[in-house]
């Protein structure tokens, strides 16, 4: 699938720097995980990078972009400084937000990043949602749903599909097939294994892109944005990948063998697009060590960020559970008031709710 | 003023919001063509289009979970679901995601969308299209939670619904859909969220009726009055979050007694939360245990001689009321 051409140089080593810079946070959010800075689930992308950077570049800015618990690479393509992401991470108040959503939760409004979700499926009919307003609003924003392939066995999955074939809306669900629904494999939890057919019969005709190929995925997005946006009607893209970690951090890989994991990582989509940059002249091995320590830096700079920022107020617990008008009545939550509810800690503050 | 039913009121709090605002849209089963289970959506469709009525598959998770999406991107979505038993299907969406994305994403969007559905039995449709759940959604924090008795409260309620920027789960009744009410003429009449209205006034005891039981607690106060000279103060919280537990405390400091009826189950029900809250708060002031009136501990049962005693009559709240008279 590697036929198509490069794009210009500049974009092609923009292209290159971006997987780089998540692959970078990546190594480092698992390091600072190993060292406790970071709580949780984390949920890494190595081995995903071309899928995501591929898809996001394909995108305008005004497009919406959703996704999973696993999208720190998909904010930070999208443009979100990577210091925010991981602040989040650390659970301080400088991250994207402020503290409240963690590794799994990622969201960038300004920069129409409209979340990770923790639920497997739960941002499909949400997605779906944004579709529906772009249709309402007559705007020509698209929407980018992206999912694993064990989404793809969910109620939401065939509901969404239905809908948005049936009302016309403008959303590339993207099924990313990184093989594994955790740890369960795809042949082992879903009867038809190849995944861009299963929106057919709903109406949503599915295409394929080559998810280790930054190239390919950018084509293949850019097809669906153009189907999206210009027929009005819903895509399904499958994304070929691959994980090259664990589901998460806390997974003994017990379901794989190492040397299926070998015989993926030599489709390594940054070494590979690397070796091509290199190949058709648009960078030197000199420039592509460069770059790859500007991401490196990038990377340990966004963990200096995280380490600096504070941890959440206390105080600010009840924060955002509601929008408060200017004349509140009654009580939404049961605060302080409730004398004897009792809490770990005396939260103090003001404005609780 | 007019007199119309509940259920008429509630179709014109939406026509009425649909009318002011081009961001609002209505999303449910056979709301349209059919014109709503229960007619609540009567000529919405005729009169704002498909592009504003939309019939929905019956999907009710992915229903919900666009209305989501909508709300984030600055829309006004109104979803019906046909009974509070199906809103189970949408939970993820209701609690998982509406409830939670403002908070989890740090306060950067908000979710103002409008989640409607009737509860209630008396219908005779058994155990999966009869039930009682306010409790379940007051649980959590994040949604709004209405439960309108009369036909003035359903449509002002319903309007202050549509208004708000947070997520609301709107619980309608069955039976109170027919029941004819007066209703303040005036589009911008709306019932803000967070204040109890007091049906009748009281010395002796207050009763707090909840959705439907707020009317059987009323005649139930009559009959208090007229056959045990026993004066109920009758108060209905009419949103659950906020609640307005200041005007409960006012009037258990007053009467002393507090008796709280409902149709939802016993355990983890409304009647238990609030009799937490109201003696933490005013434990001092109590002459007598707060009772509670339920539903019985049961899934709704389909013969009509064992439905009509699993849930709360008349008789039900003045023997609980009594009982607050004892070992005086």
């Amino acid at each position: 699938m590697a036929d198509h051409p490069l794009p210009e140089p500049d974009v092609a080593r923009e292209w290159f720097e971006a997987m780089l810079l998540i692959r970078h946070f990546e190594e480092r959010a698992g390091e600072q995980y190993a060292r406790a800075k970071v709580g949780g689930f984390l949920h890494l992308a190595i081995g995903e990078e071309a899928s995501m950077v591929g898809t996001v570049r394909a995108m305008r800015d005004t497009d919406y972009l959703i996704s999973t618990y696993r999208s720190h690479g998909q904010t930070i393509a999208r443009g979100t400084p990577p210091g925010k992401v991981m602040a989040e991470l650390f659970g301080r108040v400088d991250g994207l937000c402020h503290g409240r959503g963690g590794s799994m939760h990622m969201f960038d409004l300004p920069r129409r990043f409209m979340g990770g979700y923790g639920i497997v499926g739960g941002n499909l009919p949400i997605a779906a949602g944004f579709g529906l307003a772009a249709d309402y609003l007559g705007n020509e924003d698209a929407t980018v749903c992206q999912f694993g392939d064990g989404a793809s066995n969910q109620g939401t999955f065939g509901e969404t599909m239905n809908l948005a074939a049936l009302w016309s809306l403008p959303v590339v669900f993207m099924v990313t097939n990184n093989r594994f629904g955790m740890g369960t494999a795809l042949e082992r939890h879903s009867a038809v294994t190849d995944l861009q057919v299963k929106g057919e019969g709903y109406g949503v005709p599915g295409m394929e892109c080559d998810g280790m190929d930054v190239v390919d995925t950018f084509h293949v997005t850019t097809e669906a944005l153009r189907i999206a946006r210009e027929e009005r009607r819903p895509v399904l893209v499958e994304a070929m990948t691959y994980r090259f970690r664990g589901h998460s951090m806390a997974d003994p890989e017990e379901y794989r063998t190492k040397d299926e994991v070998e015989e993926w990582r030599k489709r390594d989509p940054i070494i590979t697009f690397g070796d091509r940059l290199v190949a058709e002249g648009v960078i030197t091995e000199d420039e592509r060590a460069e770059l790859d320590a500007t991401a490196q830096q990038a990377a340990d700079d966004a963990v200096a960020f995280a380490d600096a920022s504070p941890v959440p107020e206390p105080g600010s617990l009840y924060d955002d559970v509601y929008v408060l008008g200017g004349q509140v009545h009654g009580w939404y939550s049961v605060d302080e008031r409730g004398a004897g509810v009792r809490r770990g800690e005396d939260i103090g503050g003001e404005g609780h709710r | 003023m007019a007199t119309m039913r509940y259920r008429e009121a509630l179709n014109q709090a939406l026509r009425e919001e649909m009318t002011r605002d081009e961001r609002v849209f209505l999303m449910g089963e056979d709301i349209g063509v059919f014109n709503g289970a229960y007619k609540v959506t009567n000529g919405l469709l005729d009169e704002f289009g498909e592009r504003r009525v939309r019939d929905t598959p019956i999907s009710e998770n992915t229903i919900v979970g666009m209305g989501v999406g909508a709300a984030m991107l600055g829309l006004r979505p109104v979803v019906e679901l046909m009974t509070i038993n199906f809103s189970l299907l949408a939970l993820d969406q209701i609690v998982n995601h509406a409830s939670h994305i403002r908070y989890m994403f740090g306060g950067q969007v908000s979710v103002p969308l409008v989640v409607r559905m009737p509860q209630g039995a008396g219908h005779q449709l058994g155990p999966t299209h009869s039930h009682s759940w306010e409790a379940l959604y007051l649980h959590v924090p994040g949604l709004l939670v209405a439960v309108p008795s009369t036909a003035a409260d359903a449509k002002g309620l319903l309007k202050a619904a549509i208004r708000d920027e947070n997520p609301v789960v709107f619980i309608e009744h069955e039976y109170l859909y027919g029941q004819r009410g007066e209703v303040p003429d005036g589009e911008d009449v709306v019932v803000p969220f967070g204040r109890a209205a007091i049906r009748r006034e009281g010395t002796d005891v207050t009763i707090v009726g909840i959705s439907r039981m707020a009317v059987t607690a009323e005649k139930a106060a009559a009959l208090l009055s007229e056959q045990h000279e026993v004066e109920a103060e009758v108060i209905d919280p009419r949103t659950l979050r906020p609640l307005d537990l200041d005007t409960i405390l006012a009037s258990v400091r007053k009467t002393n007694r507090c008796v709280i009826v409902e149709e939802g189950w016993p355990h983890g029900g409304v009647g238990a939360n609030l009799a937490a809250l109201i003696q933490e708060q005013a434990f001092d002031d109590l002459d007598a245990p707060i009772g509670r009136v339920t539903g019985a501990d049961v899934p709704m049962p389909y013969a009509k001689n064992l439905e009509q005693i699993a849930f709360p009559h008349e008789p039900d709240v003045v023997d609980a009321v009594l009982a607050t008279f004892r070992d005086m």
